[in-house]
């Protein structure tokens, strides 16, 4: 069991996503940077899907209210444990009564806690995600507050499934070098790769070069809903009217201010507005890291480079694993 | 490669010179697909998209089928390895898509208009001129199909409106609108299922509650149920 000591507004019990309930209104939910929850759930040998928790603002602090193995990955933030730094992409034990106290980022947006066994709350509809509209799912279905203690999947007592953590622990390369997705000329701009959609072709040429080579930066109007985007605009040739219709976390709409909003993960699952274009899934975890003022960059790719980039996402998690199962099989030996 | 847009060239909506919605196939990242039919966004053209969800939902590489306002979202368990012949099995399936009459509950919902409940009714006689009488009337009048669900967990898109009291949406948002709000946002009209932000103009409100996640199914309506509004009570 864990204790929440103290935890900014937006803290949420997270799994990969709740799928195949788009036709009752009810969107995916779920990790926004879900390859940092995946990387967790493999550093601690648990199931792929287990739930997490996504802290976005901090400070937050727990209290290991049992012995349990833990993991933090996606952003760095200066972690400690009873005041012992924790690296971060590591999983290590701690002890009962141990305080787990996250500072402020050095770089990204979003940390994931994860516990031996995972978060367990009950799975409503198929998923432990938070889902904000309607309050269900999660943790009472509301973001963490101070005083909740959350259970995990291991009964009182029991050490994690797979065992063989070390005290000291150990941890991984960050995905960012594994994966690597760099633009010329600019360190401190986010790539991602985009996928045209619908109504692509019905914004002028010169709006659509500037999309595409200038930087869009993430408003304070950003959240787990959607990015609200600053940058050049887009115009379209004449108005759009569209009928509502199922979206998927990555579409970005076009408002008639032609400022642009990446819907995402807590977004709703049908819309209006016209769609310039889709983040596709393989990069999602990309932008989930992405904080308030930083840039994105757009890198136009067709539905092949789509596809290969989430083969190629799924290879490196199955890498990963391998080598994590390695690691564990050479302590134990 | 010259990344395509469309997977083929279909004249668009957004082309000058055609007035008229026309079929549009269009990607939604690697796995999702959306399917707009062509024409109005009427009852027989929404009969024949329940059909096509049915007949779609059968195909095993089919993860799930979300039926919008005339338009219809596939998504796929995989990335397709040939999306043109995903794109043609989908057109020839809209072909032999019938109209598919549903015989549906029907629910008949008590609302009070105007008052707190409903605090743009009079937003809706600014833009519309006509009396707050008319447009409950006008409101009340019609028995509604539900076409789609989506926006949020239970939120049923309507047809059947009419079209006189059609009302833009809000340029700013109202941040909280209580679940059961009964609101106009464009020629739509619809009730909303929990607490949250719309950019609908609000006119009344209902007791009833279209969600319950411990449910099976969890929404309390499907496409091609109905929905009569009773005028419970006019607050002006």
């Amino acid at each position: 069991m864990i204790e929440i000591l103290a935890t900014g507004a937006l803290s949420t019990v997270q799994d990969l996503g709740r799928f195949g309930v788009l036709r009752y209104g009810v969107g995916t939910s779920g990790a926004m940077d879900d390859l940092a929850l995946a990387i967790g759930n493999i550093l601690l040998g648990n199931d792929s899907n287990a739930a997490g928790i996504e802290v976005p603002i901090l400070p937050f602090r727990v209290r290991f209210t049992t012995d349990a193995d833990f993991a933090l990955t996606g952003a760095d933030c200066e972690a400690t444990l009873d005041g012992q730094p924790v690296p971060p992409w590591w999983c290590r034990h701690a002890r009962q009564g141990q305080v787990l106290a996250l500072g402020v980022p050095r770089s990204g947006a979003r940390a994931y806690l994860s516990v031996a066994g995972g978060i367990d709350v009950e799975p409503v509809l198929g998923s432990r995600s938070t889902q904000m509209r309607g309050n269900f799912g999660g943790f009472e279905g509301r973001p963490l507050k101070k005083g909740d203690a959350l259970k995990t999947a291991l009964r009182q007592g029991e050490l994690t499934p797979v065992s063989g953590i070390s005290s000291s622990g150990f941890g991984v390369r960050p995905p960012q070098l594994g994966l690597p997705l760099t633009l010329s000329g600019s360190q401190e701009q986010i790539p991602v790769r985009v996928l045209p959609a619908g109504e692509y072709e019905g914004y002028t040429a010169q709006s659509l070069e500037a999309f595409w080579q200038q930087p869009w930066q993430v408003t304070p109007q950003s959240d787990r809903y959607g990015y609200r985007l600053e940058g050049p605009g887009l115009q379209a040739a004449r108005p759009m009217e569209m009928r509502s219709h199922g979206i998927v976390p990555g579409v970005i709409q076009v408002p008639h201010s032609g400022q642009p909003i990446i819907q995402l993960r807590d977004a709703q699952p049908s819309g209006g507005y016209p769609k310039v274009g889709t983040v596709i899934e393989a990069d999602l975890w990309r932008l989930g890291q992405a904080r308030i003022g930083q840039s994105l960059r757009f890198i136009r790719v067709d539905h092949a480079q789509a596809s290969a980039a989430l083969e190629e996402k799924a290879l490196y998690l199955a890498q990963l694993q391998q080598a994590v199962q390695m690691q564990r099989k050479i302590w134990n030996s | 490669m010259k990344p395509s847009t469309k997977l083929r060239e279909i004249p668009s909506p957004t082309q000058p010179g055609s007035d008229a919605h026309a079929l549009q196939i269009s990607l939604l990242g690697a796995k999702a697909i959306l399917f707009e039919a062509p024409g109005a966004m009427d009852l027989p053209q929404q009969r024949r998209i329940w059909d096509l969800a049915q007949r779609l939902a059968d195909w095993p590489e089919v993860a799930e089928v979300v039926p919008g306002m005339a338009n219809l979202m596939l998504v796929l368990r995989q990335p397709p390895s040939d999306i043109a012949s995903v794109e043609g099995a989908l057109r020839r399936a809209w072909e032999e898509s019938v109209e598919l009459h549903i015989e549906g509950r029907h629910l008949a919902l008590d609302v009070i208009y105007g008052g707190e409940g409903g605090p743009h009714l009079a937003d809706v006689v600014a833009h519309t001129g006509l009396s707050v009488d008319d447009i409950v009337q006008m409101h009340a009048a019609p028995l509604y199909t539900v076409y789609a669900l989506g926006s949020h967990p239970g939120y049923c898109y309507l047809g059947g409106m009419d079209p006189r009291i059609a009302t833009p949406r809000r340029k700013v948002p109202v941040v909280r609108l209580p679940g059961g709000s009964v609101s106009i946002g464009g020629e739509q009209t619809g009730v909303s299922a929990s607490d949250g932000p719309s950019g609908w103009n609000t006119i009344g409100h209902t007791q009833m509650r279209f969600f319950d996640p411990r449910r099976e199914p969890p929404a309390i309506l499907a496409p091609g149920d109905t929905i009569r509004f009773n005028i419970a009570k006019v607050i002006k």
